[in-house]
Order: C-alpha cells, then sequence, then structure tokens
C-alpha cells in the first residue's frame, strides 16, 4: 500500500474531531485539533508553572529508563538461569505464576509504603511492570535453544561462558529482544500511570492530570499525543533492529 | 587412529520402571583412516553409538577408546556432524567454520588461512560471507563439513549426514564425501538408514542387531572405487546387505 494512503484514517480521524469539537463548542470537554496543534508547536513553552512538554516528556523517558534498565539487568540474567536449568525452572515457575498476573499498578499502595512518593517507587512500579515480560521472554528464548546447536557447541569444546556468549545468547536472542519490547511498552504505560498519582510533581502524566486540574483540556490531548508518539518511536527502533539483527530468524526456517 | 569400542553397554531408564537396554555387549574395531558404514534397522542404537563415542553420551558399560585413551567426553580429535539444522544461522559460513577454531582459542590470524582452505576443499569460495538460510540444503551440509574438519579432528562421526537430502544431491554429496576422504585420509564413522549409500561408501559396512543392538554382520566391501552402481558386484551386495536388514527387522 502506499504511504499516504495510510494517512487517510489519520485524516479522517481529525475531521470527525474538529466537526464533534464545533458542534459541541466547549473546550473544556473537547478543544479544537487547532489549539492542541498550537500547544504541540511550542513544546518548550513553560505550562501553568509546571514546566514544559518537552521537559516533562524527558523526565519520564528517563524514569523510564531507569525502572526499565534495572528490570532488564535483573531478569535477563535471571531468565537464562532459569532457562538453562530444569530443576530451577520448576522450583520458581510457582512464584513467577502467582506474582505474573498481578498488575504493576496494584504494587503502587506498597510502593508508596515502601519508598514514599518520589523517583523511587515510580522506578519501582516501572521495574515491576517490564520486568516479567521480559523474564518470560528470556526463559522462553532460551530454553528453545535447538538442541543441535548446543551438542555442535560441546563437540567443539565450548562450555560455560563460551557457550553463553557464543550460542546460548545470540539463539535465543531474537525472542529476548522481543521480550524487551514488551517490557518497554508496559514500562512506558506505567510511568505514566504512576506519574497521575498524587503527590507526583513532575513528568508526562503528571502534566496531563495538573492540565485537568486546571481545566486545561487541549494541553491534557496534547500530552496524549506526545505519549503515544513516544510509545511509537520507540517500537519502531526495536522493530528495525529486529529486522536488521534477526532476520535470520524468519528465513531459518 | 584406531577406535576401539569395547564390549560397550547402554541402558536407558525409561519412565515405565522397566529399564530400556539399548545396546549390549557391542565390540567393534575401527582401523584408521578406514570409512566404516553403520547400517541397522531404526531403533538398534545406532545413533546412541555414535553420540557415545563422540562424548555427548556415556557408556553404561564399557569402553570407548581412540589410539588407546578412553573418551570420557566432548574430545578434541573427534568431530561429529548431525543430520541437519546444526549450522548457526545467526553466522556467516565463513564464520560457521571458523567456530570450532574459535572455542578452541586459536588466534584470530591463525584461523583465517585455516578457515579459507576448507572453505576451499568444500567449493564454498562464493558464499563464504552467505548466510545458512541463503543455502540448499546439500550446501549447509558441507558447511558442516568444512566446520568439522577445520578443527582438524583425527576421527568424523557423521549421523545420517545425507538424509535429509533429495537423491540427487545425496549422490553427489557422497561423491564429494569420499573425494574429501582420500585427500585428508580422516577416519570417518557414517551412519546410514540407506544400503546404497553404504554400499557406494564404505571400506566396511557394520549391521548392526535390533534391540539390544550388537554387531550382526560385518561386510568387507572389497569394490574398487570409483563404485559403479550399476555393476554386478555392487548390485549384489546390496541385495545381501537388503535381506539381512529385512530378516532382522523381521525378527524385532
Amino acid at each position: 500500500m502506499r504511504w499516504y494512503l495510510k494517512l487517510l484514517p489519520i485524516l479522517f480521524i481529525l475531521l470527525i474531531w474538529q466537526i464533534a469539537s464545533v458542534l459541541i463548542n466547549n473546550a473544556f470537554i473537547l478543544p479544537q485539533p487547532l489549539s492542541v496543534a498550537a500547544v504541540l508547536s511550542n513544546p518548550t513553552a513553560d505550562i501553568l508553572g509546571s514546566g514544559s512538554i518537552f521537559d516533562n516528556a524527558i523526565l519520564s523517558i528517563w524514569r523510564v529508563i531507569l525502572g526499565f534498565g534495572l528490570a532488564v539487568l535483573c531478569a535477563v540474567p535471571f531468565g537464562i538461569i532459569i532457562g538453562r536449568y530444569r530443576l530451577i525452572e520448576e522450583l520458581v515457575n510457582p512464584v513467577i505464576q502467582l506474582f505474573r498476573p498481578i498488575p504493576p499498578l496494584a504494587w503502587v499502595p506498597l510502593a508508596l509504603a515502601w519508598f514514599k512518593i518520589g523517583l523511587a517507587s515510580i522506578v519501582f512500579i516501572i521495574f515491576i511492570g517490564s520486568f516479567f515480560p521480559v523474564l518470560i521472554n528470556t526463559i522462553d528464548g532460551v530454553r528453545r535453544v535447538n538442541r543441535t546447536w548446543i551438542e555442535t557447541a560441546a563437540i567443539y569444546g565450548a562450555k560455560g561462558w563460551k557457550l553463553l556468549a557464543y550460542v546460548i545468547l545470540p539463539a535465543s536472542a531474537p525472542i529476548i529482544w522481543t521480550g524487551l519490547r514488551v517490557g518497554f511498552g508496559v514500562a512506558w504505560m506505567c510511568v505514566v500511570a504512576a506519574e497521575m498519582l498524587p503527590g507526583t510533581t513532575s513528568g508526562i502524566g503528571y502534566l496531563i492530570m495538573y492540565s485537568y486540574n486546571w481545566g486545561q483540556v487541549q494541553v491534557i490531548v496534547a500530552g496524549m499525543i506526545v505519549i503515544g508518539v513516544i510509545g511509537i518511536g520507540v517500537d519502531v527502533v526495536f522493530r528495525a533492529v529486529e529486522k536488521r539483527k534477526f532476520q535470520w530468524q524468519e528465513m531459518n526456517r | 587412529m584406531t577406535v576401539t569400542i569395547s564390549r560397550v553397554g547402554k541402558v536407558f531408564a525409561s519412565r515405565q520402571g522397566e529399564p530400556l537396554i539399548v545396546l549390549d555387549d557391542l565390540s567393534l574395531t575401527i582401523e584408521k583412516s578406514e570409512l566404516v558404514c553403520i547400517l541397522g534397522p531404526s531403533g538398534c542404537g545406532k545413533t546412541t553409538l555414535l553420540r557415545m563415542i563422540a562424548g555427548l553420551d556415556h557408556t553404561t558399560s564399557g569402553v570407548i577408546d581412540v589410539d588407546g585413551v578412553a573418551v570420557t567426553g566432548p574430545d578434541p580429535r573427534i568431530a561429529m556432524i548431525f543430520q541437519e539444522y546444526s549450522l548457526y544461522p545467526w553466522r556467516t559460513v565463513r564464520a560457521n567454520v571458523e567456530f570450532g577454531l574459535q572455542m578452541r582459542g586459536i588466534p584470530p590470524e591463525e584461523r583465517r588461512e585455516i578457515v579459507d582452505r576448507n572453505i576451499r576443499l568444500v567449493g564454498l569460495e562464493d558464499f563464504a560471507m552467505s548466510y545458512p538460510y541463503e543455502l540448499s540444503g546439500g550446501m549447509r551440509q558441507r558447511v558442516a563439513v568444512a566446520r568439522a574438519l577445520a578443527t582438524d579432528p583425527a576421527v568424523l562421526l557423521m549421523d545420517e549426514p545425507f538424509g535429509a537430502l533429495d537423491a540427487q544431491t545425496r549422490n553427489r554429496m557422497q561423491k564429494e564425501l569420499l573425494r574429501i576422504w582420500e585427500k585428508t585420509k580422516k577416519t570417518i564413522i557414517f551412519i546410514t538408514h540407506s544400503v546404497d549409500e553404504a554400499v557406494f561408501l564404505a571400506d566396511r559396512i557394520v549391521v548392526l542387531s535390533p534391540r539390544p543392538g550388537r554387531v550382526d554382520v560385518i561386510y568387507d566391501v572389497n569394490i574398487l572405487r570409483p563404485r559403479d552402481r550399476t555393476s554386478v558386484e555392487f548390485a549384489k551386495l546390496r541385495r545381501d546387505v537388503l535381506e539381512l536388514i529385512d530378516r532382522l527387522e523381521e525378527r524385532q
């Protein structure tokens, strides 16, 4: 399909939005597209003394990098160990299954009790949210490494870290990467939600909540668009790397 | 190098409690530079035997040694080629051939020359930078052969290496293998389901009996190479071996 055809649905939504906003004629319920565009066109302008969209978005990204990075640092090594050793997997699997279905936001009260309001509790929520997708994909990826690949490596005397670095990791990398992509998506949702908690004073989630209190609906919508665009942008990067680096996986069978 | 298999047995613990005797008291000596094909009805433990020689499985009883030194695990003197899916798809042909050398800690400058030589040996110079998924099945097995030869093992174990190839490619690969074997003079232990393949390749054909596997008959193949599949002596030996295997299958 030609790329510009894909723009049609978006133009259609803009059109409906424009018509609806004119009909409703109440900026506190639905602002006009142009007023949102005005906010977006000036992303570094301060908004009611709580910083600019740009600054707050950077802050949110920074929080996600912290929480997500920590989750990856823990989940990948842990997942490799679980995926490699059957016994450990059987041992910890019930615990994973128990914790996995708890939504990250259900951890909020506990996070506040432990870390108080602030960076630590937000990072903790993000950590919890992205830990499980990364962990589960890592376990799955490591466990699904073709047995012949491992035995071939054994034939040539590879064991320990060499087996890990030259066979296990590259072989499971595509599935682990998918885990990172999903995990980042969850992390991004978590940061926005966590920043809406009372007591937070910065971040893109805070900004749209704050704008609600001041009746600045056009800022809310602009913030939502920024959240969406950043989410898509990161996903595109993940997919591009996947396509370049892990092409062999699709071609292999 | 001589591979000596003395009184080797293999018992698998089965889930139903009854232990499964796969190989029982199997003895066989394979001489240096010999090409031996192992045939037998399915389930006779051919692959298990090969895996034990490779050091991937342990013997339950008995000893396997190479030139008097027992095999206790994967051994640099021995390389194994699997039926399929043994190449690393994220590595180019070059990098695959290089793999064993890399694992053995050979320095990169030294590797390059060895890799080049072995890629040339299997005739894949033009595909050195290709990925396995860009190659045909026959070419992939050539890469596997080159990778094994690169580490310069004395013994080459091949577990139905051409089993997944079409008939035409298979015949071509057999000729290739003979050429490489005559050039490198490796000891080759080759497992196959195909009697035709065994008669075409082998110095000796070892036929295993059904479970528990032991050596049933050993044929010396005294047909001059290059062997003509349409010759009378070829056809006769092929028929004899086929009949034997049929009888063994029935006994099962």
